[in-house]
């Protein structure tokens, strides 16, 4: 074959692949969108109604109990898994850490990172039943810290690693204790810090699997952290399969808040790492 | 050293060795004063162990792993290696200005005040002359008054460079290291730094590394030529050029030995992985030839 002829073919291999990613993310975003921004635009009431006795036979009131389950587990846990995480990384530098020591522990939370979150709700459950104590808000808590503290560590890791090595020679240099320069490095490091953070509550707050076990299936406001609670995916999860077509068209309303929270943290996090990215040396390209 | 003015800090047998994957001698057992208030250079090629006597003065390359050290560095008399004293305060006490121009990622305010603040209280009204005294000191206060909240980073290279001295300067050092602060300027920049730099001759101990002959010439009361991680001559700079003692000095000087690099022991010796350290240009003393790698002057 002819080495122009390759690289057209290459060059169309690449703009398909492209293309066909962008299809797919406007297809699923565009039903969401269609078909839950039409529940919410004649009944936006759902997402702030809380669930009637018998909602999922008959879509009575609406789903109140799934949106503040999600912030009441992913906000603390996030913010529980965030002081963990850049602990973490800010001891797998070289400050603290002998290479092989980061490289082992970086190893193991490549593991945790590849567990499935459902072995993470296993996992809490005999916690659970070992104390004696119910599905409740507080576990679901717990198991989501663990499930987005490996995400959180690995970017929080490789922000802290690019930052560049000037600026924590500048600081010691200036007799700056290791804490001192550590919160100089995050904050050099902090446009993918925040990314790092932004993508562990977004994992956090899409996911079912380690909810499940953990806070439950509730269908009631949550009260307190020792109530059975429930989240967005879980919920989704239930209406779909639910005989009543006005819960199956909740589903997609649920879908709706769930997709424009993660797009709006994205948003979010792209504007607060520019505001950062000004202070970074080199952060402005 | 030939003058009699007294020795602030100097090192005693300092022999350090990087383990890595294969063991590099930085140091060969290097005993050297550096007088008050002069301002000392030290020349030599690339790999010779530079960087690595200027920043084991104040422990710093401590923070890159594998590096091994025995002998010790007096500062007033007081031993640095060993002793119970912190090493932040010690680190306080001989400053550090990094080759490739670094502001801190805060404000340029906060640059120069980051050192004042992590070292004791002080008001605002305090933080505030120090900063304005600093930013004179290193002729950068008239660029930057009106905009001392801006990021340090948004300044260009040789503002930036200035804005590290006077970083330095803020945390009131007894002696400053300058590693190759100008080599990474456009050559404006760099006659602005070494001007400043001539101006604080006068208060301070200065140390620094330099590859330009006509820079350690131009600054430098006395100089040190290291080749191999040995001290082939010390002197004052006048001598040191008019005169030289040694044969290699004598070769170095006249511009024969800048061939005999060693690229391979750059990255491990330097250990900042600097880009400029691999041409042979610096015996030959032209500034120009030194700009040509490293950052971007302009962003």
């Amino acid at each position: 074959m002819n080495r122009y002829t390759e690289q057209r073919i290459f060059a169309f291999l690449a703009r398909a692949s492209a293309a066909l990613i962008l299809a797919v993310l406007a297809i699923v975003v565009g039903v969401t969108i269609y078909r839950g921004g039409r529940v919410f635009l004649t009944d936006p009431a759902v997402v702030i109604t809380p669930p009637g006795s018998r909602y999922m036979l008959d879509g009575g009131g609406g789903f109140l109990h799934a949106v503040l389950g999600s912030l009441f587990i992913v906000v603390p846990a996030t913010i529980v898994a965030m002081i963990l995480s850049l602990s973490t990384a800010v001891y797998l530098q070289s400050d603290y850490s002998s290479e092989r020591t980061s490289d082992v522990i970086n190893m193991f939370l490549n593991v945790l990172w590849g567990t499935p979150p459902i072995v993470y709700g296993v996992f809490v459950l005999t916690i659970i039943i070992a104390v004696g104590a119910q599905t409740s808000l507080i576990f679901g808590v717990i198991a989501i810290a663990i499930f987005q503290y490996p995400i959180m560590t690995r970017y929080a890791d490789e922000a802290l690693r690019s930052a560049p090595d000037a600026v924590k020679e500048a600081s010691y240099g200036l007799g700056a204790t290791r804490f001192e320069t550590a919160k100089v490095t995050i904050r050099a490091a902090l446009p993918g810090v925040i990314a790092g953070i932004i993508m562990g509550f977004a994992r956090g707050i899409g996911d079912a699997a380690t909810v499940l076990f953990t806070a439950g299936r509730s269908t009631q406001m949550p009260g307190g952290p020792f109530d059975p609670a429930t989240t967005l995916p879980i919920l989704i999860f239930e209406q779909a399969a639910s005989f009543n077509a006005e819960v199956r068209s909740h589903a997609y309303a649920a879908s709706f808040v769930l997709i424009v929270a993660v797009l709006a943290l994205i948003v979010a996090s792209k504007l607060l790492a520019g505001r950062y990215a000004r202070f970074t040396p080199g952060g402005r390209q | 050293m030939t003058h009699d003015t007294d020795s602030v800090i100097r090192t005693d047998d300092l022999e350090v060795t990087y383990t890595g994957n294969r063991e590099i001698t930085a140091l060969n057992g290097v005993g050297v004063d550096f007088a008050e208030n002069r301002l000392t250079a030290i020349i030599g090629p690339s790999g010779c162990g530079k960087s690595t006597l200027l920043k084991s003065l104040n422990r710093l390359h401590e923070i890159q792993p594998n590096a091994e050290i025995t002998g010790d560095v007096y500062l007033e008399d007081e031993p640095v290696y060993d002793t119970d004293e912190p090493l932040p305060e010690i680190r306080r006490r001989v400053g550090y200005v990094p080759q490739k121009p670094t502001p801190l990622p805060v404000s340029i305010y906060n640059n120069v005040a980051y050192g004042p603040k992590i070292h004791g209280d002080h008001s605002r009204e305090e933080l505030d002359e120090i900063v304005e005294t600093q930013l004179r000191k290193v002729n950068l206060w008239d660029e930057v008054k009106d905009r001392l909240d801006a990021p340090g980073a948004e300044l260009s290279t040789g503002q930036i460079q200035r804005l590290c001295l006077a970083r330095s300067l803020a945390a009131e050092p007894d002696v400053l290291l300058c590693d190759e602060v100008t080599s990474a300027l456009d050559p404006i920049s760099a006659e602005q730094v070494e001007e400043t730099l001539a101006d604080l001759k006068e208060e301070y101990t200065i140390i620094m590394v330099t590859h330009s002959m006509e820079q350690a010439k131009r600054l430098a009361d006395d100089v040190i030529f290291l080749y191999l991680g040995d001290v082939v001559e010390t002197n004052d700079a006048r001598s040191f050029f008019e005169n030289p003692q040694n044969e290699r000095t004598r070769e170095f000087v006249k511009g024969h030995t800048a061939v005999e690099y060693d690229d391979g022991e750059d990255d491990v010796s330097e250990g900042d992985g600097s880009a400029d350290e691999v041409n042979g240009d610096d015996a030959d003393g032209s500034r120009s030839t030194e700009e040509t790698e490293s950052i971007p002057a302009e962003r």
